[in-house]
Parts: C-alpha cells; structure tokens; sequence
C-alpha cells in the first residue's frame, strides 16, 4: 500500500479525511448454472484513482463489473456508492447513480452519427430532436475532457480507436462518475492504447473513478494505481503503488503458480518452401480484401501475420485452406497448386488449418472428440471408430486434454480444451502427414495456463520441421513466437522484419496503416 | 384513347394506394422494431371482416374502422406474443398468422359472404374543386381516410428522423443490445411498435372493405395487398416518405389490368399483368433473405432476429 494516500488527495472533488470510496462491492456472490463466478469478493475504487480487475478469463471480473453497473444482480452481498447502499437493479438504475461501463464489444448503433449515438436513451431530451444543437452539446462535453469526436460523423465509418472515445464520451454525456473499462485495449493498436491511456488520466484529473478490467500485465502495471487480482471467482491478492509492481508477482496471484510466457526463440535452420503465395489477390462483392499479396514460409519457420482484425486476415487464412478462390494470383504448398481444387486438396499437400473460430468452424460442437477427430482421418463410407480410438485416446493424454475420454461432447469442453482438441487434430496429420499449419488466433479466450501449454505446441511443432502460419491480433504473441513478422493492412502486407530484431512501435505504427515501409 | 378512362385509373390508384400505405407503415414500424410480420395479408383480412361486421351492426363507419383496427392490433399481439415474447422464429410465426388470420376471416364472414356494406365510406367534397380537369379526381376526389394516410406517411417519417423515439426505434431495429445497454426495454419497444403496426394495418384492412370492396367476398376482398405491402417496405428502403410514392406506383400496376381491358388492349394477356406485383413481391423477398443485399437496401440490421441479453 506504497501511495494510496495520495491517490487519495489527487482526486480534486474528494473531500479530505476519511471519506468513503466512490463505489464499493461488499461480499459479493454469484452463481450462474455450475460456476460459482464470484466468491464474496470485495472491491472498491476511490474518486480519481484507477483501479484495476486482473484475472484470466473466466475468473470473475467481468462478472463483477456487470454487477457494479447494473447488468446483473449478485445473490448475496451488496453494494454501496459514497458509503450508501444502492440496489442496482439494471444498467438504467446504474447510470442514475453515475456508473457507466465501456463494453468490449462497443453497444453504438453504425448507421447513426456519433451524436445520435450519445445521445441514444438519454432521458432530459425533448421528443423533438435539433440535430445540429445536440452535436453541438456532445462536442461540448467530449472537449471538455480532451476527446476530440466528430459528432456528425457516421459510427460506422470510424476506426475502433474512435468508436471507443465515442462510447467514453456517451458515458460522460450521461453523467457518469465511475467508468469500467472492459478488457478497453483488446481491440486497439499501440497507439491508441496510448491515446486512450492520455483520455485515463484526463477523466482521473476531473475527478472521475476508472475500473480498468485486463489480463494483460504489462498495461495494468503502467496505468493502475491499485490492482485486484481474482482468481476463479477469489480475490487472491490487492497491490498498489503505480510502476512498483513487479509483474511476475501479478501473474503468480493471477495463475497461483509462477509461469514463464516469453517463449525462447530456438535456434534452427530452416528448410525449404513449403507455402509459396504469388501476387494474391482477392475481392469479396466487389471489394478488395486482398491485394498482391506474395510471401514464402519455410519448413521449421514460423511467419505471424499482425494486424488489426478485419484487415484480411481471416480472408488469407481461408484462401491458403482453399475455402475461397483468389481472384488472382497463386497459393501452393510444398510447390503444387492448392488453390484451385478445394479444401480436401490443399490438406492432402500437407495443410493443417486451426480457424478462429474453433467451435463454429474448427470443430462440430455436437459431436465427441474422437468423431471430431474422424472427420480429418476417416474417410471411408463405414465410419470404423474404433481403428482411431486408441489414438484418441493417446492424444488426449499427449495434449493434457481435459476430458472424460474421446466420447466427450466437443461443446461441453472448455474453451483451452476445445483448442487442444483442435491443435491435437490439425498437428496430428490426418490423410497426409502435416507440413504446413495455419493458425488464427490461436490463444485467443484461453487462460493463461492453456496460452503456455498452447504456445509450446506450436513450439514443437515447429521444431520438428512444420511450417507455420501464425496469423493473430494479439500483438504480443505474434511478437514472442515469430521467426519473421508480416503486417497485413488493408489486405496488403505494409512491413515485414524479423522477429528477434522487431519494435513493437515500428511494427505498431504498421498495423495502424502509418508506415507503409518495407523495412524496419 | 378514352381520357376518362385513364384519369379514373389514375385516382384508383391512389385510392388503391391507400391501403397499401397503410399496410406497409404497419409492417414498416413492426420492422422497424426488428420484428418481421409476415402474417399482414391474415391481419387485413381479419381487420377486414371485423370492421364489416361492426358497420354493419352499429351503422357507424367509426366504429367500423375502429372495431378493425383494434382487430389488427389484436392478431399483431399474437405475433408480438410469439415473437418477442417467446422469441420463437418470426418467419414461421409471421406465416401462421397469415393461416390463422385467413381462417378467422372466413369463419367470422361465412353469414356474409357476398353481402354487401350498409354504410361506406364517401369521398370528401371539395364543391369545385373536384370537378377541375384531371387534378379533381385524383386529388380532389378521395375520402377522408385517404388524405389521412399520406398524412401519417409524412408524420410517420418526421416521428422515425427527427423524434427522441424515433431514435430509439431505430436503434432498436438495428441493434438491440444497445438499447438494451442505455437501460431501454427492447421487449416493449418491440410489442408497441408491432401492436401499433397492427393497428395501422388494421385500419387499411377496414378501410378496403368500407370504402374500396363494399362487399364481403372472403377469397378476394384483400387480393394480396398484405403480401405487396410487404414488398413496398423493401423498395421504400424502410422510409415512409418513399413507401407513399411506390405505393401510388403499385397502385396503378394493381388497377392497369382492368383500365387495359375497358381500353380494350389486349396485346398483353391480363393475367400476365395481374401477376405482375406479386412478381415484384416475390422479388422483395428473395432480396429480403441475403444478408448483403438487405444491407444495401437499409434493413434494420436485427430484422427477424429475437433480442437475447448476452449471458456471460
């Protein structure tokens, strides 16, 4: 508890002495069917401070944010607000006590302007709406906080930089005094995490309460002043003090075990061309999505592909899987043509494909994993289960997969274990033995545990001579694992660097389409 | 070339026109919401025979028009009970409503079948005015009602751009987590506008039989105006102002098989004319169902899809 006490004095409306915190939770509980999302957990932020929910996915801290708005009610416990208790009994009521939350996925409506947007569901407006005094009155507001914002601007047209200061000055037309900020730079770039972390300390300065949720430990350090760790659904520990926090000490109270993330680069050498993509080009109803687009991976290398999402990547990923045909250009593995002739054809050259999305497109989630794993390995008119049991088996214990046993239903397994099921059965080799694995996201949702055992899969598959293709929004992974980085922008490749040897402001500057370099 | 015949036509198609407005603003509302209602031509039909009913008992055209407009709401209600209520698919509940609604018509209209309105509905008189050259009968010669739709057409439009509900209409019908975000009820928003829409039906259902059919005749007294209202909101792209011009435009294809055939041009068969709506129908549909052309022609984004809040 180095500086509470002066976080305490920043706050410029604070009244001095023992003054209560601007929002507390007290013993909360909740429960949802088979979870027990939060076990009297305990919380509380101060006017003008930052405080910040860590956890991994799952363990709570989203749950508890939908409670301190209103969103859900807890089924014990309670919550005051300056030292009151207050029942929030729907994000309505949540509003009228100034507490708003910023979602991850933004609630802005994209075919209204920016204005219409902040104003939606305000209640002091008058049935009749003047459009151009009401921009005026949000401009107003967004200044006076620094967030510049075009209010006749359409949502839809914006970068997600700009849509999240649109949601941030809606909560602040609302009059909200207590923000929660979740999971707020999942979705940004470097450099507008910066940005956003300016607009932080703008709303901190006016006195206003930020609850900042993340699992990434790096930005929690540098912009909490206190930190609540949660673990499945626990309080397992409180830190304070900006910048004196050691992170390794945030990820052992996040996981309850130390851990090691930063995967080791190993020396190898690698063989040769197994993807080679020509001059790709594609266009989607018109528009172009990707735009000669030519690079090489090798046998034993892994290429990630950076970029902010819905830039082409899922795009490429399908093109290369021969799930959509390029409109011009080539794609080959191991120096056939996969191209032309579908997806069957690109994996009996040795592709292994994990998508994004894992249980819509990567796996069936009806079915039990060893029928899953049938659908790359059987293909006979008899479905014969029981030649792959064993190896169903063999693999669900090689990948730490938690399950009953290959009869387990694909949707029951949580999302870690879905992926492993998935990663077992690309890695694996199907009709032909695996050479080049495309992967999209892999660690997306996971916790950190599975990230860990996740990565040095890849790791390994890598070693033993596999080509990969590692295409992911998370900046920091594409950063850790890549033997060479390429930045996709605008379905075109804008930067290319190898990995050792890669900044993360250059590499940054690329995704948000500001250097259009070839080299760093 | 008989110019009688053609200015009549022309005024039958704005007569034609008002219940079209008046069907498609119902659907255009309930879409709006985010909820399709396939079951209009059921609610006309239904609406229809109420309001003959009422007419006919009390001798009142109000309350001919009203009985057939709660009539709309009511059968509307359902369809809000299934749909958002119960949040079971609209499409399937939308086309047993047009089953149920045809049925009920016909039970409800089987003593009257083929009998004729006591009281109508008669054009408003403009004393000179309506007998000035082409422009009287056409503007000059309708009823009340009429002049009424277009009239909540142009309100309609001022009520979804330039009003605080308005907003939150729109908003609904395109993204429903957002409403539900601010703290609005997406579920009541969504059952008022599909009862208002109803209601709104229900008068061009009332109106069609009072002052357009006069006489009951279950098979064809609403013809698949339900069906065309329905297009008409897809070509109006969702906007009320549009929706009053290719109502008119509809209007005048529906009447151009009967004008033809008084002219005597017979070059095109009748029934291929007759067809023609329902093609464009047919048309607005298909458009309807890829998710890419809706898109460019304006639909609410949420159209047909139940709101669940995201548990987790």
């Amino acid at each position: 508890m180095t500086n509470t006490s002066h976080e305490v004095a920043k706050g410029p409306h604070h009244e001095s002495g023992a003054a209560p915190s601007a929002l507390s939770a007290h013993s909360i509980v909740k429960r949802f069917p088979g979870v027990l999302a939060n076990d009297s957990v305990d919380f509380d932020v101060l006017p003008g401070e930052v405080h910040t929910l860590l956890g991994e996915n799952g363990a709570g801290k989203s749950t508890l944010a939908a409670m301190l708005c209103g969103l859900y009610q807890p089924d014990s416990g309670y919550i005051t607000r300056n030292g009151e208790r207050i029942a929030l009994s729907s994000p309505r009521a949540g509003l009228q006590h100034g507490i708003a939350m910023v979602h991850q996925h933004f609630r802005l409506v994209e075919r209204f302007t920016v204005a219409e947007n902040v104003i939606l569901g305000s209640r002091d407006l008058s049935f009749r709406l003047n459009r151009s005094e009401l921009e005026n009155r949000v401009s107003a507001v967004a200044e006076s906080y620094g967030l510049p914002i075009e209010p006749g601007a359409t949502v839809g047209d914006l970068s997600v930089g700009q849509r999240q200061r649109v949601e941030i000055v809606k909560a602040l037309y609302q009059g909200a005094e207590i923000l929660l900020l979740d999971e707020p730079t999942a979705v940004l770039v470097p450099a507008e995490v910066e940005k956003l972390f300016e607009n932080v300390h703008a709303m901190t300065q006016a006195g206003k309460s930020i609850v900042f949720i993340s699992h990434k430990l790096g930005e929690v350090v540098e912009i909490s002043d206190r930190v609540t760790v949660l673990r499945n659904g626990r309080v397992t520990g409180h830190v304070s003090g900006r910048g004196t926090t050691d992170t390794k000490e945030l990820a052992r109270l996040m996981v309850g075990r130390d851990i090691e993330l930063t995967t080791q680069r190993a020396s190898h050498a690698t063989g040769h061309e197994v993807l080679q993509i020509r001059d790709l080009s594609l266009n989607v109803g018109g528009v172009s999505v990707l735009s000669d687009i030519s690079f090489n991976v090798h046998a034993g290398e892994m290429v990630g592909i950076a970029g902010v999402a819905g830039n082409g990547q899922r795009e490429l990923a399908d093109t290369i899987a021969g799930l959509l045909s390029p409109t011009s250009g080539s794609v080959a593995i191991t120096g056939s043509m996969s191209t032309d002739r579908g997806p069957i054809h690109a994996r009996e050259l040795g592709l292994a494909y994990v998508p994004e999305d894992r249980l819509g497109m990567g796996l069936v989630p009806s079915m039990s994993i060893l029928d899953n794993l049938l659908l790359t390995r059987d293909r006979h008119i008899v479905v014969d289960r029981a030649s792959v049991q064993p190896e169903a088996v063999r693999l669900i214990d090689q990948f730490e997969i938690k399950a009953n046993g290959p009869e387990h239903i694909a949707r029951k397994l949580s999302g870690g274990n879905a992926q492993k099921v998935l990663l077992a059965r690309e890695l694996s080799g199907g009709r032909s033995a695996t050479k080049l694995l495309v992967v999209c996201s892999p660690t997306r949702g996971l916790d950190v545990g599975a990230i860990e055992t996740v990565r040095a899969l890849l790791d390994d598959a890598r070693s033993a001579g596999q080509a990969i293709l590692l295409i992911s929004e998370d900046l920091d992974e594409v950063m850790s694992l890549s033997d060479r980085i390429l930045v996709l922008y605008r379905g075109s490749i804008v930067h290319e660097t190898p990995g050792e040897s890669a900044q993360l402001a250059t590499v940054g500057a690329a995704m948000a389409g500001l250097s259009t370099e070839g080299n760093a | 070339m008989n110019e009688n015949i053609w200015v009549l036509a022309s005024a039958d198609s704005v007569a034609i026109a008002t219940t079209l407005i008046l069907a498609a603003l119902g659907a255009l509302f309930t879409e709006r919401s985010g909820v399709l209602n396939l079951g209009i031509e059921g609610i006309l039909l239904t609406a229809a025979i109420s309001s003959f009913l009422a007419a006919d008992a009390s001798g009142s055209i109000w309350l001919g028009l009203l009985i057939g407009s709660l009539a709309g709401a009511l059968l509307a209600g359902i369809h809000a009970l299934l749909s958002v209520v119960l949040r079971a698919n609209q499409i399937v509940a939308g086309l047993a409503l047009v089953i149920f609604g045809t049925g009920l018509a016909n039970f409800l209209g089987k003593p009257v079948e083929g009998k004729t309105v006591t009281t109508i509905i008669h054009p408003l008189s403009f004393g000179a005015l309506s007998d000035i050259p082409l422009v009287g009968p056409i503007v000059f010669g309708q009823d009340i009602i009429t002049y009424a739709s277009i009239a909540i057409a142009i309100l309609s439009s001022l009520y979804l751009f330039r009003s605080r509900p308005g907003l939150e209409l729109r908003a609904t019908g395109d993204d429903p987590a957002t409403v539900d975000a601010q703290g609005l009820s997406v579920a009541s928003i969504r059952i008022r506008y599909t009862l208002f829409g109803g209601l709104l039906v229900g008068l061009g259902g009332s109106w069609l039989m009072l002052a357009q059919s006069a006489a009951w005749h279950q098979a064809s007294t609403t013809n698949g105006i339900g069906w065309i209202a329905l297009a008409l909101v897809v070509f109006a792209g969702w906007r009320p102002l549009r929706l009053i011009f290719g109502a008119v435009l509809f209007g005048f294809t529906l009447q151009l098989p009967f004008t033809l055939q008084a002219e005597q041009i017979t070059f095109i068969p009748s029934a291929l004319m007759q067809m023609l709506p329902y093609l464009a129908t047919l048309v607005a549909l298909i458009a309807l169902s890829r998710p890419s052309t809706r898109n460019k022609l304006g639909a609410p984004k949420a159209l047909g899809t139940p709101f669940v809040r995201d548990e987790r």
